[in-house]
């Protein structure tokens, strides 16, 4: 697989008017990331995920450095459009994202922008309101629908324009368990079945450990770079940088930091079951084999 | 409690006048508007209450909503009636003291007030029958001539869009921070005229500071979807005039040289 996105050590800062010394979100960054992957971002607030995001469809450009996205540099203003259709944005509160007033015409949005033909629009707006699940609603009003419809109506209207990959900035921070879930299994189909590059900043951690890969940030700089198991095995490092970890991973750290033989390598409620009955049958068989011998003398 | 306001009275259906194109519903409206104010006789006017019936009939929306819609207007009639009764000159069939009351004023009385009535009546129809998108749709369209003399129409025509469609995202969020104020102990409904208004700054400056991020955000999901103004965009719903426009279209037009017909 080639890389998609490459950042070659880019640096960026805010320029601030009434101040003299800009905010320096991050220096000499290098980041890759490979056509198909499905990547995590994490890193606690103001380490510079969002900033790094906008990076990627030349919404902000690099002071420093060079960042290619498909081949192009996005400091190459006659490649922005190009570039922004390569490369999909949803963000974190669908209220603010959403420009018309009827779902469909939101979902049409990006393609009349960039002047498809309209028989074109209709089938391709369609097609992503099929693919998100929400063609049952593509007359209604915006407000009317929860947060996880309006958060998937936002991810038609990305997808309609046919990107190659999508960077989601938060999006289900502001969503109840259920929208959650709806977005999450949205993403990942988009991601399994479609081929569609997936970069997720998210705050929960469950959703990183679904992820290919995990990248975590600190004050700008890549913290660790992995896998999913590999990334949450350095629960101590994470929790320096005022992360967590899954829920199943914290109980696994916790009963091997206890002593008991527990693999912390573990993501899944699943596994962890799996490994404390393991971890529960073998200390039993080793207590009745205990009782067994003192029996015997 | 704000959740039960409503933008625009859209009644949904699928009747002759809901399936017209949009742009030729705003140009009939004009044109009955125009029919109404060349109307100079009660025959003239009578010929455009019966086409208000007809239409009213033809769409479906029933005629309470006329009544509901002609509420507001009734002391702006009043006051045009009284104006008229009173201060237009001529043929004097009363008088007390110093106030005389004329045939012409009388006559000119009623036909103000039906005039006023029909055009609001007329109007309400097509509010009743487009949705708001479709109107601010027609009106790009319409209007997209005066493109060549630098009005700025695609501009106009988004921003009407947008504040369509955050008119109700605002006043839900108004109706939270009333929430959160008063869950706070803050008084909204007693005290006097400048006590209330005082009470309203808590509410306004939050929803001002939110108003601005949302727009700042807003302009960047727009960036980030290609937005780049009107130049070499295309719609998904073209607009086309179909036989039920041109009956429309014909209609007014016979129905303005009948009122000028009635005239003479
Ligand atoms: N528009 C902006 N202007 C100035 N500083 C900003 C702006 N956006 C973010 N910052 C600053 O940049 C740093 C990184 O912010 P951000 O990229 O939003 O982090 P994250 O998304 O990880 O929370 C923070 O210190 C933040 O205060
Ligand atoms: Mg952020």
């Amino acid at each position: 697989m080639s890389d998609f996105i490459e950042a070659r050590g880019i640096s960026f800062s805010y320029a601030m008017e009434d101040d003299p010394n800009p905010i320096r979100v991050f220096e000499e960054l290098d980041l890759k990331i490979k056509e198909g992957e499905m990547v995590a971002i994490l890193g606690h607030n103001g380490s510079g995920k969002s900033t790094l995001a906008k990076h990627f469809n030349a919404i902000l450009q690099p002071d420093e450095g060079q960042l290619l996205v498909n081949g192009m540099d996005t400091r190459d203003n006659n490649k922005l459009y190009e570039i922004r259709q390569d490369v999909g944005m949803v963000f974190q509160n669908p209220d603010n994202q959403i420009v018309a007033t009827v779902v469909e015409e939101d979902v049409a949005f990006g393609l009349e922008n960039i002047g498809v033909e309209p028989a074109e629009i209709r089938r391709r707006v369609d097609d992503a309101l099929e693919r998100v699940g929400i063609s049952e609603y593509k007359a209604h009003a915006p407000h009317r629908l929860s947060g996880g419809q309006k958060q998937r109506v936002a991810i038609a209207g990305i997808i309609a324009m046919r990107p190659r990959c999508i960077v989601l900035d938060e999006p289900t921070a502001m969503l109840d368990p259920a929208g959650r879930r709806e977005v999450m299994k949205t993403i990942l189909d988009l991601n399994r079945n479609h081929g569609i590059t997936i970069v997720l900043i998210t705050h929960y951690m469950d959703e990183a450990a679904q992820c290919d890969r995990v990248v975590v940030m600190d004050s700008g700089n890549v913290l660790l770079d992995s896998n999913p198991k590999d990334v949450f095995s350095h629960v101590k490092m994470l929790k320096s940088v005022g992360l967590d970890v899954p829920q199943a991973t914290e109980i696994c750290y916790e009963i091997n930091k206890a002593g008991y033989p527990m693999p912390t390598e573990v993501l899944s409620i699943k596994e962890c079951a799996d490994e404390l009955q393991k971890l529960i049958e073998r200390t039993y068989a080793a207590k009745r084999k205990a009782a067994k011998l003192s029996q015997k003398k | 409690m704000l959740k039960d306001i409503t933008i625009g009275q859209y009644f949904p259906g699928q009747s002759f006048i809901h399936k017209m194109d949009p742009r030729m519903k705003i140009i009939s409206t004009l044109l009955y508007i125009v029919m109404l104010f060349l109307a100079g006789n009660l025959m003239g006017i009578c010929a455009g209450i019966l086409l208000l019936i007809l239409m009213y009939q033809l769409s479906g929306v029933p005629m309470n909503m006329v009544t509901k819609s002609l509420k507001p207007v009734i002391p702006v009639v009043i006051f045009t009636s009284v104006l008229n009764i009173f201060f237009v000159s001529g043929e004097v069939l009363l008088k007390f003291f110093f106030i005389e009351i004329t045939r012409e004023g009388i006559n000119l009385a009623i036909l103000m007030s039906f005039r006023i009535l029909c055009l609001i009546a007329g109007s309400s129809l097509l509010t009743y029958t487009t949705s708001p998108i479709e109107l601010t749709d027609a009106i790009e369209r319409l209007l997209n001539p005066l493109k060549k003399l630098k009005v700025p129409v695609h501009e106009l025509s988004m921003m009407m869009t947008i504040a369509l469609r955050f008119i109700p995202t605002l006043i839900e969020e108004t109706d939270k921070i009333i929430n959160a104020q008063k869950a706070r102990g803050a008084d909204m409904e007693s005290g006097g005229l400048m006590q209330r208004a005082k009470a309203l700054v808590p509410i306004l400056i939050p929803l001002f500071v939110s108003s601005f991020r949302r727009a700042d955000e807003l302009a960047m999901a727009m960036e980030c979807r290609c937005y780049r103004g009107g130049d070499g965009r295309t719609r998904m719903k073209q607009l086309q005039y179909s036989h039920r426009d041109w009956i429309a279209l014909t209609v007014m037009a016979g129905a303005i040289v009948v009122v000028l017909l009635l005239n003479v």
